[in-house]
């Protein structure tokens, strides 16, 4: 990003109304809802009994703070987005920096590596539920057996443990899709220079690569969180949140209490609950890339 | 020099170890497609066997399943072509005629992006239902073109940013419009890379799974809801799931594969170019 932005405008644009119709859009989908959410959450509202809806202050919440259900959910959110969080990021950052080598079909392999990130998450859940994790057939079942180990049951016996292997499975490509380039734009000059002053692989990742690496790392890591943080479609189709709330997070939780349970109300409150999660997050976020618009200032 | 050429091998064994491990549900459930019923349960599973396009043939025959990519293919096609005309001006604004307020435009949207879409679950289903537009493709397409516009005008201002305004300045000086100077003069410099922001925005929505298993059932029902049906334990008809499946992600793979290089600073909000 150089000067040519500095190129004083020769006469005023007409801004607004090139501008209008995103701001618009993205206002009113932020503001009504939202607004709605808000307002229902205060509210005794349930779908099965239209009409009748009544006034409801605190309740909601207080309901949603003193049921398990609420503090299981959080708990699972936070492990997997903590967990799948560590696992993309160290896994992302090494498989990054072997393909960053130069060997025979780095290309073909680059591709290889990141396709599971274009894979639908509900196909890649089947793919792991069904074909590779089922008990009886899958692919995991006959190895664990041939070994010797017996059959493990990993929906029923870790069911947050399997989601979050699938998510790895899936985000790990976003890691390397973002960091592959960074490690690229690395100056080649001051690699070599510092390989010839005697570094070994260890202190030129140490010092120079992992340095050149954190904002982006730091990128990688927020945009993941705002998706961890409403998970929905692999649990979905993977243990539909179970076995009993093993597997439910916020946003499963949300799910079932509007679309299962009617509970417009109380589900409304979870989502304010998980919005208020995600700002917390997006605060974060909004400083790091704000940093990459400097130059706007 | 031995040690050397020792390391780079090891390298390119480790390397490929683990692009072929990782590449590998995919190939698995590939290989699977072509199997019989019986031959993809077989335990254990049988890595050699007479393909078959059977499965194929009854997926393509089922008259739903192509309802299902019909919806998939207007819901991702129309929510980038909407995200497109909204974000288009916009970014060319922004790009070429930066005020103070431009910067806090920016971070703006992309803050949009944060608020979890469980969080307003809620509400969306509720208009959705009182305005008609449960299970229609054009509900899908509203929810789903906003949630790809933040994404989009920060791709497309990336772009823009890097087309010299001298260029722009030039045509403006022979007499354009703003309307000219737009779509005959930086549209066709910029197609590149308008290219690989839609290829992204129709990803993107072709993958989105919670707007569409939430706010549609069977007439504007996607492709990710026909396999997300599947789960059930009595839907358990492997070989055709994968051939289903990969009719389902082959496209999407393939318009990954080709704009994986461009699309990073959409993904990155312009941190990585």
């Amino acid at each position: 990003m150089t000067g040519e932005v500095a190129v004083k405008p020769s006469r005023h644009l007409h801004s607004k109304p090139l501008l209008a119709p995103s701001v618009g859009a993205l206002f009113l989908w932020m503001v009504v809802p939202l607004a709605m959410t808000l307002w229902f959450s205060a509210e005794h509202y349930n779908l099965l009994s239209p009409g009748k809806t009544a006034f409801a202050g605190w309740e909601n919440y207080r309901d949603l703070l003193t049921h398990r259900a609420l503090w299981v959910a959080m708990g699972n959110t936070l492990f997997l987005v903590g967990l799948v969080l560590a696992i993309t990021l160290i896994l992302g950052t090494f498989f990054s920096l072997l393909l960053n080598q130069d060997f025979p079909g780095r290309n073909v392999c680059r591709l290889l590596v990141i396709a599971p990130f274009f894979v639908m998450p509900t196909v890649s859940a089947l793919i792991w539920k069904n074909m590779l994790m089922n008990p009886v057939f899958g692919l995991f079942a006959w190895i664990t057996r041939s070994l010797g180990f017996g059959t493990i049951e990993f929906f029923s016996s870790m069911p947050m443990l399997s989601i979050v292997v699938i998510v790895g499975w899936e985000w790990t490509p976003f890691a390397v899709l973002i960091l592959l380039p960074a490690l690229h734009s690395l100056n080649p000059e001051q690699m070599e220079a510092a390989r010839l002053d005697g570094a070994g692989p260890i202190a030129l990742f140490r010092y120079i690569e992992l340095p050149h690496l954190l904002r982006p790392m730091a990128v990688v890591a927020m945009i993941e969180m705002i998706f961890f943080l409403s998970l929905f479609a692999e649990i979905y189709v993977a243990t539909g949140g179970g076995p009993g709330l093993a597997s439910t997070n916020l946003a499963y939780l949300i799910f079932r209490d509007a679309l299962l349970g009617f509970d417009v109300g109380r589900a409304s409150a979870g989502g304010v609950v998980a919005i208020i999660l995600a700002n917390i997050v997006s605060f974060f976020l909004m400083r790091v890339v704000g940093r990459n618009l400097e130059d706007l200032r | 020099m031995r040690r050397i050429g020792q390391t780079r091998w090891g390298l390119a064994v480790a390397a490929w170890a683990i692009a072929l491990g990782m590449f590998f549900p995919i190939l698995w459930m590939f290989l699977c497609s072509f199997k019989t019923e019986i031959a993809a349960v077989a335990v254990p599973p049988k890595l050699f066997f007479r393909p078959t396009l059977e499965n194929y043939y009854a997926v393509l025959q089922r008259a739903d399943y192509l309802a299902f990519a019909r919806n998939s293919v207007l819901v991702s096609l129309g929510s980038t072509l909407l995200a497109l005309a909204l974000a288009i001006p916009a970014a060319y604004s922004m790009a070429f005629f930066p005020t103070r307020r431009t910067r806090d435009i920016l971070l703006w949207m992309l803050s949009t992006k944060m608020l979890p879409a469980v969080g307003v679950l809620v509400p969306i289903y509720l208009l959705w239902r009182d305005l008609g537009l449960l299970d229609t493709v054009f509900g899908l397409i509203l929810i789903d073109s906003i949630s790809v516009l933040p994404i989009v005008v920060w791709m497309l201002f990336s772009f823009f940013r890097e087309v010299p305004a001298v260029i722009l300045e030039a045509s403006r000086m022979d007499g354009a419009t703003q309307t000219e100077e737009l779509l005959h003069v930086l549209l066709p410099l910029c197609t590149p890379g308008i290219a690989a922001t839609a290829l992204l925005s129709i990803i993107l929505c072709w993958n989105e799974a919670f707007w569409s298993l939430n706010l549609t059932t069977v007439k504007a029902a996607t492709l990710t809801n026909f396999t997300a049906s599947f789960s059930s334990p009595e839907g358990l008809f492997w070989a055709k799931l994968s051939a289903a499946s990969t009719l389902s992600i082959a496209p999407i793979l393939i318009f990954g594969w080709m704009s994986q290089r461009q699309m990073v600073r959409g993904l990155s909000f312009g941190a990585v170019k």
